[in-house]
């Protein structure tokens, strides 16, 4: 890139400035004619600010923005290829890494496909389905405290970061508590989910509700309002409904222009239709509406929550027919954790037919009816569809994320193109890209 | 789906068409066989269950009438198509609905007016886009490669479906990204994945894989390539090369 500019002495040779310090890059791209401020900047893929492995590729004249193209695939892993290999409930240990910040999203979306391709949406019990509901939920409310804590050290909100991430640490420990892991569960199953809540987890859950009403006070009172934090977002990242219709964003974004598209109240799954919370909508279009979207959605969450504890009656979580069931209830024996003891006792000591069962089961799997479904569920980012065909196997012929994040980052052009550099971060942001679903 | 060539499975004939309408193609389609059942064939198989022999049918076409909302969609497509001047029966090969979900076979060439319709036409209004997606089916002769596009209408709270395939020979189909500028990077998705080249997008180029990938690695013809892994002595093939109940 050629600078020239007038106060360079004239007596100097023409001086080049190039980021890389050289290379064959003028052969490559000489700089155009008549346009000496002209910048081709990349931000990213490794920047703190851009969320993640997300390359952002700016045209820049001194501090504005005149193009914005985003770069992804930086951290695509196959994960769609590599369910072709797997035998169907295997498949949810993948797709749960996707979207990392939203795992029961990915594993409902997946095993909601896998069951109407069964045909057995109906036989999963009452219980699996409000305990999916529950995940999803304290799920949403922990993604969208990363989503304010990663935007909040974006802008440069410390304190945000601090308490988001703070306060997702106790979902965390409930995730933990519940399954196992804080990370990448693999709980919810095809048929329900993996086990049953353990002694005690609904207490603890409810304390923790408790502990987050009380807090969520404090984070709304440290961002709404905020003149610093509304300096940056208000009027930032502008993108309204024609514009969110023809580039297909969903979730907050498309919300903060007023329209309340929801699925879980338009095409309602796991019983959705039997809880009471309202669709939080904004009307402003820009990042600071949709930043109030998801801290209403968390607080719409925690009402939730409280609906599923009332809601939890005993029963079983996983549908009754032995084909499908995967026999994964956990138990600690004198050599760590495995397979419950009373179900080995079954299996070894006093059924046969049970042991071979077993074994086929979880060496070759369970067939699913040929067919293709498309099965949506409303994730903190959006709509996150999953395209499945099944060919009568025991593996997925073909398996298609509709990640959000992927769909949605195709906004960052429209929302960021003729501001500042800043508002470009602060943009991205609010989009709340996840570069695992994006990329999967 | 197993890797014989050609399914020797009797195929019905087709269906005669109806009175008034030339009826739309309702004869099964036949998308491979399964043989045996634990991935194993020839003199090695002492499973016993290596002569099964079983065809992959596809979930039936759908005759009229459909039943209540997706009668409603058909006649307004049809009419809709009608106006534009493209016959319905010549634009669509075959309609099926399967688990309360519908989907159209569309002929590409005729992709433009019909999705054009689709977002046009104030009966249908699907004026939203979730996504594209490739399946390959190498088994299916002739339209090896599907883009399966999946509307959504929020004004009547519908979904749609509606696939169009390519012959692996010839893989050209119609971009949609001036009707719908979100299925931009879902076609450069496709087309990374899968081969599938949309005439008139701007800028199809890979997404996800590096600019110098060479191949599609979504095709059933490319490997997924893994490497075994030793863990205490013992060698664990990779995914690909372990046995297969498929």
């Amino acid at each position: 890139m050629t600078q020239t500019t007038d106060k360079v002495p004239t007596d100097l040779p023409e001086r080049e400035y190039t980021v890389q310090g050289g290379g064959d890059w003028q052969t490559i791209l000489p700089a155009p004619e008549g346009e000496s401020e002209r910048l081709v900047v990349n931000m990213g893929p490794q920047h703190p600010s851009t969320h993640g492995v997300l390359r952002l590729i700016l045209e820049i004249e001194g501090e504005s923005v005149t193009q914005v193209r985003c770069g992804i695939g930086y951290l695509h892993t196959g994960i769609e290829k590599n369910l072709e290999y797997r035998n169907w409930t295997q498949g949810v240990t993948f797709v749960t890494r996707m979207d990392y910040l939203s795992n029961f999203f990915n594993e409902t979306a997946y095993c909601l496909g896998v069951e109407k391709l069964l045909g057995i949406e109906d036989q999963v019990p009452e219980r699996a389905q409000v305990i999916r509901v529950m995940l999803m939920e304290l799920n949403r409310i922990s993604s969208h405290f990363v989503c304010l804590a990663t935007g909040g050290l974006e802008l440069g909100a410390l304190t945000a970061m601090t308490v988001g991430f703070r306060d997702r640490e106790l979902i965390l420990d409930l995730f933990e508590l519940i399954t196992g892991l804080r990370m990448n569960q693999a709980y919810i199953r095809p048929g329900g989910v993996q086990q049953d809540l353990p002694a005690g987890a609904e207490k603890k859950i409810a304390e923790t509700v408790t502990l987050l009403r009380k807090r969520y006070k404090d984070t709304h009172a440290l961002l709404v309002g905020n003149a610093i934090w509304m300096g940056r977002t208000v009027g930032v990242g502008y993108q309204d409904l024609a514009a969110c219709m023809a580039l297909g964003a969903t979730g907050p974004i498309l919300r903060a222009t007023g329209l309340p598209h929801d699925l879980r109240k338009s095409q309602p799954y796991c019983g959705y239709e039997d809880y009471e919370f309202e669709v939080a909508t904004q009307d402003t279009c820009d990042a600071y509406g949709r930043f109030l979207i998801r801290l209403a959605e968390m607080e719409q969450s925690l009402n939730i929550v409280e609906q599923c504890l009332d809601k939890l009656s005993p029963g079983p979580v996983m549908v009754a027919d032995k084909k499908i069931a995967w026999p994964s209830q956990l138990a600690i024996g004198p050599d760590g954790m495995g397979n419950s003891l009373e179900h080995i006792r079954h299996i070894m000591g006093e059924s046969m037919e049970a042991l071979i069962h077993h074994f086929k089961l979880v060496t070759e799997g369970f067939r699913v009816p040929v067919g293709q479904v498309y099965s949506a569920v409303e994730s903190p980012r959006g709509e996150l569809g999953v395209h499945m065909v099944s060919d009568g196997g025991t593996r997925p012929y073909r398996v298609h994320y509709r990640d959000p994040s992927f769909v949605n980052l195709q906004s960052v052009p429209i929302q960021s193109e003729g501001g500042m550099i800043s508002d470009v971060v602060a943009a991205v942001a609010s989009i709340d890209p996840v570069m695992g679903g994006c990329d999967r | 789906m197993s890797d014989d060539d050609t399914p020797d499975v009797e195929q019905t004939s087709p269906a005669t068409g109806s009175e008034a309408v030339p009826a739309l193609d309702t004869s099964p389609q036949v998308m491979g066989v399964r043989r045996g059942s634990f991935g194993v064939s020839g003199p090695g198989d002492t499973s016993g269950f290596g002569g099964l022999v079983e065809a992959i049918v596809w979930p039936a076409a759908a005759t009229r009438p459909y039943g209540m909302p997706f009668d409603e969609v058909a006649d307004e497509i049809d009419l809709s198509l009608a106006a534009r001047g493209v016959p319905a029966t010549e634009a669509i090969e075959r309609v099926v609905i399967d688990r309360g979900e519908m989907t159209f076979y569309v002929r590409r060439e005729h992709l433009i007016p019909f999705v054009t319709s689709l977002r046009d036409e104030p009966a249908l209004r699907f004026e939203f886009l979730s996504g594209v997606s490739g399946v390959h089916y190498p088994h299916d002769v002739g339209r090896e490669l599907h883009a399966v596009y999946h509307f959504v209408s929020i004004t009547h709270n519908r979904r749609l479906r509606v696939e169009v395939t390519c012959p692996d020979g010839d893989p050209h189909i119609p971009s949609i990204v001036a009707l719908y500028p979100t299925s931009d990077w879902h076609e450069r998705e496709t087309y990374d994945f899968f081969g599938i080249q949309f005439d008139g997008h701007p800028a199809l180029t890979r997404i996800e894989m590096p600019d110098d990938w060479v191949g599609h690695p979504q095709r059933k013809d490319y490997s997924l390539n893994g490497i075994p892994v030793e863990y205490k002595g013992a060698t664990i093939p990779p995914p690909n090369e372990r046995r297969s109940y498929n």
